[in-house]
């Protein structure tokens, strides 16, 4: 189909953004309902595996993990982008080392009941962190403060805010936005915004 | 694999304009005929793409302003400074022009007509839209759940659907009420942005039965959601849409 307007021109980033993404240099919201507001005090981090074991932080063992620096670009589904973001947080790879687990499918649970689903290798091999502070400041509850999921290759609502867990398992189910009638992975570059792109 | 959803693939179609409304100095609602539109769920949004001469694409998502009644599809579109999708659809677009759009959107922020719960409508500025969607579909629907509209403006000519929402404001199950943020009209004593003691005194109290949806700009949507839950409300029946930057410095 080529619906061509004749008085629009449009606005070229100029930068090499993902199909269909625009440039921000601020950090909008997208959540579903009110911000769940966690004190890093009753704040808690597991990983469960497929067999029910439980690898179990709170905010002062999390702390004393090693961290990461992260500078990336995120994209959000709602088409804005940000470049060279800044973060500080826990690689996956650090939280993951005395995990074993043989399923390829995780869900990403959060205080407040957000989930998502995400492959296991897209969590692995320094593409996913638990981000603690963005640009240099406690990251606040509005972005998903204390911690949240950050996993910038795939559209930012991979990235759960206030997480509290990860669930492996052998099925890939659909988490809350991919139930909604949004792609299962996600992927910018390739545009899989909504369910069948 | 588990699939709990019908992913139907959505592909973009094109849809002509047959009316445009201005509703206020920078709010314009357009009326389009799409013959291969499926429906929506009120509260549901759709992607708009326009192609520029040299091919340049650029595509927004928008709140859908109707109700599906099986003819047209309305949204309206408030302009943004700068906005390279906005500023084309309020400044440029004409009847008789086309669009491509693609959609329905969102499984999360919709009411459907079958619920009997009642429900409290919040909405800032421009995200009344959704929300406006949902009336029309009560309307619709004859449903009897008791709905309110809370309405922040910053003055009266920032209202849009105002005739609309008078003759919806009509009916026994709705009760709409306008809060004026930086001028009221006369005989309108309270200017001021809502807080605990206007939602007390305006909104539902909290019940297992009652559903809100609060939808504007991020700082809005942030301090009545916050306040709701304050106020008692259960978190998981407060449904939020926000649009914008989380406001503060930049």
């Amino acid at each position: 189909m080529g619906i061509v307007s004749p008085g629009f021109t449009g606005r070229r980033s100029g930068s090499d953004l993902p199909p269909g993404q625009y440039l921000t240099r601020d950090f909008p919201v997208l959540s579903a309902g009110p911000t769940p507001r966690i004190l890093p005090e009753h704040w808690e981090f597991s990983i469960t595996t497929e067999t029910g074991e439980v690898h179990k932080w709170d905010w002062q063992a999390f702390l004393q993990l090693p961290s990461e620096e992260i500078t990336r670009d995120i994209h959000c589904v709602t088409r804005w982008s940000k470049l060279q973001s800044e973060w500080k947080g826990v690689s996956l790879d650090t939280l993951f080392a005395d995990v074993e687990t043989g399923a390829d499918f995780v869900m990403a649970h959060s205080y407040g009941g957000y989930t998502t689903n995400l492959p296991l290798e897209d969590l692995l091999d320094g593409q996913a962190w638990i981000a603690y502070e963005f640009e240099g400041e406690p990251l606040g509850a509005e972005h998903g403060g204390p911690a949240r999921l950050l996993v910038p290759h795939l559209y930012f609502w991979k990235s759960a805010k206030w997480v509290r867990g990860l669930a492996l398992s052998d099925s890939d189910d659909l988490g809350f936005w991919e139930s909604a009638g949004y792609h299962e992975y996600g992927d910018p570059w390739k545009e899989q915004r909504y369910a069948g792109d | 694999m588990e699939r709990t959803a019908v992913r139907r693939r959505l592909t973009w179609q094109a849809g002509t304009v047959t009316e445009i409304r201005e509703e206020t100095a920078t709010a314009r609602t357009i009326v389009l005929d799409l013959p291969d539109w499926p429906g929506h769920l009120a509260g549901q949004h759709l992607d708009v793409r326009l192609t520029a001469p040299d091919g340049y694409r650029a595509s927004r998502s928008y709140s859908i302003a109707s109700a599906w009644t099986g003819t047209t599809v309305e949204l309206t579109v408030e302009q943004v400074p700068d906005g390279e999708v906005s500023s084309y659809l309020v400044g440029v677009l004409g009847v008789g022009d086309q669009l491509e759009v693609r959609g329905p959107v969102g499984g999360w922020f919709v009411w459907r007509p079958e619920s009997t719960g009642p429900i409290q409508l919040i909405g800032g500025g421009s995200g009344v839209v959704p929300l406006m969607a949902m009336l029309r579909q009560h309307a619709h629907a004859s449903s009897t759940a008791p709905a309110r509209l809370l309405y922040s403006v910053r003055r009266a000519t920032s209202v849009i659907y105002r005739e609309d929402l008078k003759t919806l404001a009509a009916s026994d199950d709705v009760d709409l009420t306008f809060v004026y943020t930086r001028e009221a009209p006369p005989g309108e004593p309270r200017v001021g942005r809502i807080d605990a003691e206007l939602l007390a005194a305006k909104a539902f109290a909290p019940s297992d039965e009652l559903t809100t949806y609060v939808c504007g700009p991020t700082p809005f949507v942030e301090t009545v959601a916050d306040l709701l839950v304050a106020a008692g409300h259960d978190p998981a029946r407060v449904r939020t849409e926000r649009f914008g930057p989380t406001g503060g410095p930049r």
